[in-house]
C-alpha cells in the first residue's frame, strides 16, 4: 500500500511504538500504515460515519466524532503524537483545534494545503478567481475548506501561540522540497508542533 | 480443563440447557439467593487455549436463544444478523454462550421460580437485582463452563449496559466489549417510561399484588406495558412511514373519518394491540417489573459522584460502541456519554452512530453496516 505523499511525510514525523490520535482520520489508511509498519498504539477520531465504518472494520479503534468540539474529552499528553492531516483549513475555530491538539499529544503534526502557493496567487491575482488546484480541487462554494492560511500565516500563529516548530516538510507535485521560497513554492505543508 | 471442554459429550454444553449453581448467592441489596438457577446455550467450541469464548446479553424481553429456535414460541434467535455461521459472531470460529438474565423467565431463577423455603413461587419476595447481579450470575456460569476470560461481551441495548458492566465488574476477564443502542445510566425519561409500564401491570387486578396463578396472569396490565414500551422502540418516521393514519380494515379515504367508536380504528392501534398481547403469551409480568426495576437502577457512574470514566479506569478492555440515528431511548449522546468517559480513561474505544430509521429496534433488524463494524473489530482483537 503506497500512502498519498503528504501522509507519507507525516508517517516519517512518528516514531516506533508511539502512541498516535489521527484526528479526521478519513477511513484510517495512515493509521493503519503506522501500526502496520511501525506498531504505534493507534486511535483515530473522524466525522463519518462510513470512514469510521471502515476504520474499525481494519480493526483501528476509532471514534465518530467532530474535532472542533470532542477534543476537550482526551486527558493532557495522553498521546506522543496528534496527528490534524490536511484537516485544520476546516475547522471551525483553527486555533482552538491546534491549542488541543498540543494538549492532548506531546507533539503535534499538522498537514494543511498552503495558500502562498504561486498556482493560487496567480489563480486571485490574475484571474481574479478562487483557485481550483490539485490539492484544492474543490470549489469555493463547496469545498469543507473554511479557514485558509498561507505557510507563512501558520508560522505567524505558531509564534502567537507560544508554539514551538519542531520540525517542517514541504510538498509540491507529490515530492518533497527544500524550505527556501516554501511559501510561495510549496503545495501542502507538514508541521511538527510543541507546548 | 479444555481437554474435557472439547469432549463431544459434554452435557454443560448444548441448546436449551438450565443448570443449578449452589448458592448462596448473595446480591447487591444485601439479600442473597439461596441457589442460581440459569437458563442458557453454548453454541461452538471453545479452542485449545480458551481463547474464543463470547458471551451474548439479551435485552429487557430476550431470551438465551439467540441463534436457536425458540422452544417456547417456536420463533428464530432474535439475532440472525448477527450471530450464526458465517456471521460476525459464527460458532465456527467462536465458542458464544448465551444465558437467560438473573430475574428473567426463560429458565433463570426470577420471581416465577420455586422459593425452597415456602414450597411456592417467590412473586414479589423475590429479591430485587441489578445489572451487577445480573453479570454476577453470568460469571458464575462461566466458572461452571470453564471459561476464564473472554473474548468479548455483546450485547445492545439493555444487553449493552451488561456489557459495559462486565468491563466494570470484571475487568480481568473481559477484552473487548461491544455495547449497541445502549448507555452507561437509564436517563429520568427512561425510568419514567419503565414506571408507566410497571403501574399497567399492578392496576390489573389480576395481578393480586404479584401473587396470581400461573393460568390467570395480569394478562391486560403486561400488554399495555408492551405497549408503552414497544412506542419507545420504534421511531416516529417509523411508525409514520409502517402505519400513517391508516384506518383498519378500510381504505384510506379522506371522506370517511372512520367508525366513531373505541375499536382498533388506525392501523398502529391495531398493530400495538397485538404486539401486546403477543407479549402476554411468553414473558412473566413480575419478571417484567424486576427486570425493569433493574435497569432503573442501572448507573455506572453512581459509585464515582457521577465520573463516569473513573468506572473505567486502568482498563484493559477494547470497547466498540454503535448508537442509531432515531434511537430516542438510547440516543445517540448516552453512547457518546460513554465514548468521552473511555477516552478520558485512555480506553481503546470506536464508536459509530449508524443511520437507521428503524429507532432503538435497529440493532435486531438489517444493518449490515453494524456487521461490518462488529466483525472488524472482533477480528482484530482476535
Amino acid at each position: 500500500m503506497s500512502l498519498r505523499p503528504d501522509l507519507a511525510a507525516i508517517a516519517d514525523a512518528v516514531p516506533a511504538g508511539a502512541r498516535v490520535l489521527d484526528i479526521g482520520c478519513g477511513d484510517g489508511a495512515l493509521l493503519a500504515h503506522l501500526r502496520d509498519t511501525k506498531g504505534v498504539d493507534a486511535r483515530g477520531i473522524d466525522v463519518s460515519a462510513a470512514n469510521v465504518a471502515s476504520a474499525v472494520a481494519r480493526g483501528l479503534s476509532v471514534v465518530q466524532g467532530d474535532a472542533d468540539a470532542d477534543l476537550v474529552d482526551y486527558p493532557d499528553a495522553a498521546f506522543d503524537m496528534a496527528i490534524l492531516s490536511d484537516t485544520l483549513q476546516a475547522m471551525q475555530r483553527p486555533a482552538a483545534v491546534l491549542a488541543e491538539l498540543v494538549r492532548i499529544g506531546r507533539r503535534g503534526v499538522v498537514s494543511f494545503p498552503n495558500f502562498g502557493h504561486w498556482r493560487v496567487r496567480g489563480s486571485l491575482a490574475v484571474g481574479g478567481r478562487m483557485p481550483v488546484t490539485k490539492s484544492l480541487p474543490v470549489s469555493w462554494h463547496e469545498t469543507a475548506n473554511i479557514h485558509f492560511c498561507t505557510i507563512d500565516d501558520f508560522r505567524a500563529l505558531a509564534i502567537t501561540m507560544g508554539l514551538r516548530v519542531e520540525s517542517a516538510a514541504f510538498l509540491s507535485g507529490g515530492r518533497r522540497r527544500g524550505g527556501a521560497l516554501a511559501n510561495l513554492l510549496a503545495e501542502q505543508a507538514v508541521f511538527v508542533l510543541s507546548r | 480443563m479444555s481437554a474435557t471442554l472439547l469432549a463431544p459429550d459434554d452435557r454443560r454444553f448444548g441448546l436449551n440447557l438450565r443448570v443449578m449453581l449452589p448458592g448462596p448467592f448473595p446480591l447487591v441489596s444485601g439479600q442473597s439467593l439461596a441457589a442460581l438457577e440459569i437458563g442458557y446455550e453454548t453454541y461452538g467450541r471453545l479452542n485449545a487455549d480458551a481463547s474464543n469464548a463470547i458471551l451474548i446479553c439479551h435485552a429487557l424481553t430476550g431470551d438465551q436463544h439467540v441463534a436457536s429456535l425458540n422452544p417456547r414460541t417456536g420463533k428464530p434467535g432474535w439475532w440472525p444478523r448477527l450471530v450464526g455461521p458465517g456471521l460476525p459472531i459464527d460458532p465456527d470460529r467462536h465458542f458464544i454462550i448465551a444465558s437467560n438474565v438473573l430475574g428473567g423467565c426463560s429458565g433463570s431463577s426470577g420471581p416465577g421460580s420455586i422459593d425452597v423455603a415456602t414450597g411456592g413461587r417467590y412473586a414479589m419476595d423475590f429479591p430485587v437485582i441489578t445489572i451487577r447481579d445480573m453479570v454476577r450470575a453470568q460469571a458464575l456460569l462461566l466458572d461452571h463452563l470453564g471459561v476464564g476470560i473472554l473474548q468479548a461481551v455483546v450485547g445492545g441495548s439493555m444487553g449493552g449496559m451488561q456489557a459495559l458492566d462486565w468491563a466494570v465488574a470484571f475487568p480481568g476477564r473481559v477484552r473487548n466489549v461491544i455495547a449497541i443502542a445502549s448507555a452507561a445510566r437509564h436517563s429520568a425519561q427512561n425510568i419514567a417510561f419503565h414506571e408507566v409500564g410497571r403501574q399497567a401491570i399492578m392496576a390489573d387486578p389480576n395481578w393480586a399484588g404479584g401473587a396470581y396463578p400461573e393460568n390467570k396472569p395480569p394478562a391486560a396490565g403486561l400488554a399495555v406495558a408492551r405497549m408503552a414500551a414497544h412506542i419507545t422502540y420504534l421511531s416516529e418516521a417509523g411508525l409514520t412511514a409502517k402505519f400513517g393514519r391508516r384506518l383498519q380494515n378500510r381504505a384510506v379515504d379522506n371522506t370517511n373519518a372512520g367508525g366513531f367508536g373505541f375499536d382498533a380504528e388506525f392501523q398502529v392501534e391495531s398493530y400495538l394491540r397485538h404486539q401486546g398481547l403477543a407479549f402476554t403469551e411468553r414473558f412473566d409480568a413480575n419478571s417484567y417489573l424486576y427486570i425493569t426495576r433493574a435497569l432503573d437502577y442501572f448507573d455506572l457512574a453512581a459509585p464515582h459522584d457521577g465520573q463516569l470514566a473513573l468506572a473505567f479506569a486502568g482498563t484493559k478492555t477494547r470497547f466498540a460502541l454503535i448508537s442509531f440515528t432515531t434511537d430516542w431511548l438510547y440516543p445517540t449522546a448516552e453512547s457518546r456519554r460513554v465514548v468521552r468517559a473511555l477516552n478520558a480513561a485512555g480506553a481503546a474505544v470506536s464508536f459509530v452512530e449508524l443511520e437507521s430509521p428503524f429507532g432503538h429496534d435497529a440493532f435486531l433488524l438489517e444493518a449490515p453496516e453494524m456487521c461490518r463494524v462488529v466483525d472488524g473489530f472482533l477480528r482484530a482483537g482476535e
